[in-house]
């Protein structure tokens, strides 16, 4: 099982910004290990956003995206005490969920 | 040599394939994009998404930084302020598949999505906002890495 996620989610006027930092690998798939072999990828590819329960976002990400990734993004009309959800899978089908409280 | 007979009995495991994969996931999630992540081209990139023509526009932006000392680590912001945006995404024109990643924004998020990707080399990187009504627009701008993000 993969490390939690950490999540911040702060409220600023009459939307929340959401701050999430992933704990993965985000192995391109194109690097070669010491013996010249390729070692296979294993990234994030979806990601998606609950607030309260509601889907809100959803991203689908490549290789390319950093390791132990980081995303940002602003929720309308989110308030203290709204609960943010965030779940990934990555290629592998393994998968976490975390939640944070709206602050 | 590939004729045409292998090709399209390729074609058709390939389907198989994917469609297989597209029931296994979660019931919310749009099946993953494995054609647009695999794109070389901004052109096939808009292929594989189904969507349009891009054309240059001023109403979406990018933030990057100018010269990126760590291509592992380079943080990229896509936003726009108009309304009725169906998909941003990121790409880096000169890493070997070009989409970083492709959000899908609702009407409860600020169409304003912030992350890090890796740059393999000095490149332009373009945010890309896929309309509701078929328009798609994007930003360009050039940064420069000194180190490179895909080495081992």
């Amino acid at each position: 099982m993969a490390d939690p996620m950490r999540i911040r989610a702060q409220v600023s006027g009459d939307k929340a910004t959401v701050r999430v930092l992933m704990s993965h690998e985000m192995e391109t798939g194109l690097r070669k290990d010491s013996a010249g072999k390729l070692i296979p990828a294993w990234h994030i590819q979806d990601v998606t956003a609950l607030h309260n329960g509601k889907v809100v976002m959803t991203a689908q990400w490549g290789p390319s995206v950093s390791k132990n990734p980081f995303l940002q993004f602003n929720v309308r009309g989110a308030k203290a005490g709204d609960k943010i959800t965030i779940t990934w899978k990555d290629n592998k089908g393994e998968s976490r969920t975390d939640e944070a409280t709206v602050s | 040599m590939m004729n045409r007979r292998d090709l399209l009995s390729h074609s058709a495991k390939l389907a198989a394939l994917l469609a297989t994969t597209g029931l296994l996931p979660g019931v919310a999630h749009a099946a993953y994009n494995a054609a647009a992540f695999d794109a070389k081209t901004m052109a096939d990139l808009m292929k594989a998404l189904g969507a349009g023509t891009p054309t240059e526009s001023k109403d979406v932006s990018i933030t990057a930084p100018d010269i990126a000392e760590n291509g592992a680590v380079v943080p990229v912001g896509a936003s726009t302020a108009l309304a009725g945006v169906r998909k941003l995404a990121i790409l880096v024109e000169k890493n070997p598949a070009v989409l970083s990643a492709l959000f899908e924004v609702t009407d409860s998020v600020d169409a304003n999505m912030g992350t890090r990707v890796k740059m393999g080399q000095s490149s332009n990187v373009y945010a890309v906002a896929i309309m509701a009504d078929g328009r798609v627009l994007y930003a360009m701008k050039e940064v420069k890495v000194t180190l490179g993000g895909c080495g081992g």
